[in-house]
């Protein structure tokens, strides 16, 4: 296997949330709790979980909108945070993201255009006409017109609004791209279409994708590899195959058979397959029968490898 | 409908009052200053002085328009400084947090416990009675407003996906500030502006009829009230006319500041659409 | 076999709606619930099915407004009834579920306070006994420790159990109808699956018909015995779920259940195409009547005709 292209090692996030009374306990809610997880170039990753699992945290944090409160963040073997990280502008040309509410994601009072060309100008990869060019081609390539660069974005529909934040997260050729929630604020129909952009684009540019979704089959349909998180933790990690077929982990298995699929439910075949065999004497963990306090410290806990790329968290 | 008549109305006003305070030196039938005439002091208004005389026989109406020079650029200058500090400081708040918010805030809160026109007083004092210390003084007193406002719409908006795509994109805290930011609070900031014009022509009025403003024999409404004072029964006429100025300037600006702000708020626009 | 059937609980006939007579957003719609019957109406954003909803229970706003057609509610017309008549009835005998529950319920007002009310209002009890109801309702809804629950404000719940508070107080009155707009959009997928599982069953044991809204296929599969869909103003199919799903018959609806990536539906070692809307169903098709699809039910419906 090649090296990665980004690691996430032990990440933590830990916010500090207001005393209850005056001299009550500090208390802090640990977003990220010990994340680890590897991109490989070309891959789609993508994170599941609800509400409140730190999913997006992580995500920020690779961004670099988020610090960590301890861990670290690696491209290509070399750290993105702490003392000898590259500047804002260095990461600009590593890593881009698209937004999941395509009406606030754009510049009200900024046309296409000048989004898209202020990006060129400031990294000084192109001026002039080249530089228009090179809009009018992004336009083209996320599925738009050249000339609406000189619309401003309340002139176009939603869908329509998330090519534009596609074409904006691609303008300075960025080797990764994170994806929160793309397609969740979408209509049925105009999901399809992103989805299927963004597997082009992929293919057309290799890019890497780092996606945040709750939505279990968009996941499945373009996934190579699936981190399900749970209260901060990685509590289930692998092949999405493996992770779809054999789903292991309580948390999982609930998230899996909790998906209102209308065929399932009209067929009755609904049901979730079979999970691996943990060794005996083992435990799950996070225990989810318990809604536990998040400010919490959790038990010990470990993934386990129960496949070829599988793994699940266990108490030890 | 009533909503666009009172913006309309507001509009109207202060059109007037610019046009007179622009227009002074052509249309003022006397000069402010050098047409005293003791021997006419204290006339009632007549064609030949539409507002009367003052006690010192000078004709009102002319006092009036070049007073609304005073009062406008007042009005405008400080509102002026005020915004661009209120915008600097509330901006670089909400958008960096941290020490320098809480600082920003403390301030703004002492801002807001002391009486403006107390603290203008103080400056005044210190800086002894003219225009220019004038504008200083409200111009330092009164952005606590605009800086709330402009910190609380830059708290919401530096979550945003444009904002936060502006940060990954490279952009500088300072050109994101200027491009991102900046532009989608104009609204409301202006809004406050308009409606903080109409209170500085009030506070000037009051330092200067307070005696620590504009100094006599220079014309501000302030200190034409403050002269007519003493004739308020024998020649009423001296102090109706600039109290009137200052009544029709300062619901001018207060009306045209609610227009706007029922124009620019989105909620409003769609609740009407 | 339409004679055996019982009278609906509400009749819709050819409702129209728009901004004055001009912009018209529903271009008359019809449908009938039976008593106990889940019915479902899917579509997309600006399909009209909120407005819809929205409309039965006389709670558009302005400057929407039913331009034409009937609301017959077992047998009153609604759209006919004087104001207050109607305000009675909204909450007692018809009651509404938001999708938002947090801008649904009064954050100042305990949620023990907010279900009591709903039996103040409309039974005319005293409060010490609307007390008593509202925990036995809570009770019903499942919420754990209903007894202290009652005291909490709305902010002090999870998301679903907020929901669970608007579904006691909507079927507090045992209402004929509910009207359930996209109930779970806000909820996370484990929570979701509890809050329809309790919604349904409280609604079989009540016979309370339902009126869901919602845009997701999945959850309409799950909870409706018949299902609508809308498009551009208009109900464009009608059928029995189980039908819709295995034999959709306009093009809109075959696009709407082919353009949904399936759970358990890729094949490993490829990853494909979805299929998308445009490919499927022509732009002339869009928005157009099938009026064939759709069956009348109950014997009093009359032919209709159709623009």
């Amino acid at each position: 296997m090649t090296a990665p292209l980004l690691e996430i090692r032990d990440l933590k996030v830990h916010f500090n949330l207001p005393r209850q009374s005056l001299l009550g306990p500090r208390r802090v809610l640990r977003a990220v709790d010990g994340v680890n997880l590897t991109l490989h170039e070309g891959e789609c990753l993508s994170i599941v979980g609800e509400s409140g699992c730190g999913k997006s945290t992580t995500a920020l944090t690779v961004m670099g909108l988020q610090e960590p409160t301890s861990g670290e963040v690696l491209y290509k073997g070399k750290p993105l945070n702490g003392p000898g990280a590259p500047s804002r502008k260095q990461r600009a040309r590593i890593a881009q993201m698209v937004f999941q509410d395509p009406y606030a994601s754009l510049n009200p009072r900024q046309t296409i255009g000048s989004t898209l060309l202020s990006q060129l100008k400031l990294h000084g990869l192109a001026s002039g006409s080249e530089a228009q060019d090179r809009v009018a081609a992004m336009l083209k390539r996320v599925g738009l017109q050249p000339d609406h660069a000189r619309r401003f974005p309340h002139e176009f529909s939603g869908g329509q609004r998330q090519r534009i934040g596609i074409a904006r997260a691609l303008m300075l050729d960025p080797q990764i791209l994170v994806l929160d929630e793309p397609v969740s604020a979408l209509d049925v129909s105009i999901q399809a279409q992103i989805i299927n952009l963004l597997m082009d684009l992929q293919e057309t540019l290799r890019l890497s994708y780092i996606m945040i979704s709750h939505d279990l089959s968009v996941v499945e349909h373009v996934s190579d590899r699936v981190a399900v998180m749970y209260f901060g933790h990685v509590v289930e990690e692998g092949d999405w195959h493996s992770v779809f077929t054999r789903p292991t982990h309580p948390y999982t298995r609930r998230l899996i058979g909790s998906v209102p699929d209308a065929e399932a439910i009209l067929t009755g075949a609904r049901g979730v397959p079979d999970g691996v065999a943990i060794p005996s004497g083992r435990s799950f963990s996070p225990d989810i029968s318990i809604r536990r306090d998040p400010g919490q410290s959790s038990e010990p806990s470990a993934l386990v490898p129960v496949g070829s790329d599988h793994r699940v968290r266990l108490a030890i | 409908m009533s909503l666009r008549f009172n913006f309309a109305l507001g509009l109207a006003l202060v059109v007037l009052v610019v046009l007179g305070a622009v227009l002074a030196g052509l249309i003022a039938p006397y000069d402010p200053i050098m047409d005293a005439d003791l021997m006419n002091s204290e006339m009632p208004p007549s064609w030949e002085h539409w507002m009367g005389t003052d006690g010192q026989g000078r004709d009102v109406l002319s006092r009036v328009l070049y007073g609304a020079r005073v009062s406008l650029t007042v009005g405008l200058i400080s509102q002026l400084i005020n915004s661009v500090i209120g915008t600097a400081l509330g901006v670089s708040a909400g958008y960096f947090g941290g020490w320098w918010d809480d600082l920003v805030n403390g301030l703004t809160n002492v801002m807001l416990a002391i009486p403006s026109l107390v603290f203008a007083l103080a400056i005044m004092a210190v800086l002894g009675p003219g225009l220019p210390s004038l504008l200083l003084a409200l111009g330092l007193t009164n952005w606590s407003w605009t800086c709330r406002i402009a910190r609380s719409s830059t708290l919401s908006l530096k979550n945003q996906g444009f904002v936060q795509a502006a940060k990954t994109a490279g952009f500088g805290n300072f050109n994101i500030m200027r491009t991102q930011i900046l532009p989608n609070i104009l609204g409301p900031v202006l809004v406050i502006a308009t409606l903080g014009i109409g209170g500085a022509v009030l506070s000037e009025a009051a330092l200067s009829f307070l005696g620590v403003g504009i100094r006599p024999p220079q014309p501000s409404w302030g200190n034409m009230l403050s002269d007519a004072r003493e004739l308020i029964r024998t020649a009423p006429w001296a102090a109706i006319f600039p109290g009137l100025a200052i009544f029709a300037t300062v619901l001018g600006f207060n009306l045209l500041g609610d227009g706007l702000r029922d124009m620019l708020d989105p909620h409003m626009r769609t609740r009407t659409a | 076999m339409s004679q055996f059937l019982p009278d609906p609980v509400l009749s819709v006939r050819n409702l129209r709606l728009g901004i004055g007579k001009r912009y018209e957003i529903l271009h008359g719609i019809s449908f009938d619930i039976l008593p106990g019957e889940t019915y479902g109406l899917v579509g997309e954003s600006g399909s009209g099915k909120s407005v819809t909803g929205l409309a039965i229970m006389g709670l558009l706003k302005r400057p929407l407004s039913v331009t034409g057609g009937t609301i017959h509610f077992q047998d009153r017309d609604l759209l006919k009834m004087h104001p207050r008549e109607r305000r009675q009835l909204r909450g007692d005998r018809i009651a509404m579920v938001f999708q938002e529950p947090m801008t649904a319920l009064n954050p100042l007002v305990t949620i023990g306070r907010q279900i009591a009310e709903m039996f103040v209002i409309h039974r005319g009890m005293g409060w010490p006994e609307a007390r008593r109801k509202a925990v036995e309702a809570l009770e019903s809804v499942r919420v754990p420790a209903p007894e202290e629950r009652a005291h909490a404000y709305p902010h002090q719940l999870s998301g679903g159990m907020r929901q669970r508070v608007m579904i006691a107080i909507a079927l507090a009155c045992r209402p004929d109808l509910l009207i359930a707009d996209e109930p779970t959009t806000a909820l996370d997928v484990t929570v979701q699956a509890g809050v329809l599982e309790l919604m349904a069953e409280l609604c079989r044991a009540e016979g309370t018909a339902v009126l869901l809204v919602s845009h997701d296929l999945g959850v309409i599969a799950n909870m409706c015995q018949r299902v609508g869909v809308m498009d551009q103003g208009r109900l464009v199919e009608e059928q029995d779920t189980r039908n819709i799903f295995t034999n959709p018959l306009h093009p809109y609806t075959r696009g709407l259940l082919a353009a949904r990536p399936r759970l358990g539906s890729r094949t490993p070692g490829q990853r494909s195409r979805l299929i998308e809307l445009d490919e499927v169903v022509n732009a002339k098709d869009r928005g157009r009547d099938m009026p064939t699809l759709i069956t009348p039910r109950g014997p009093q419906l009359a032919p209709e005709t159709r623009a």
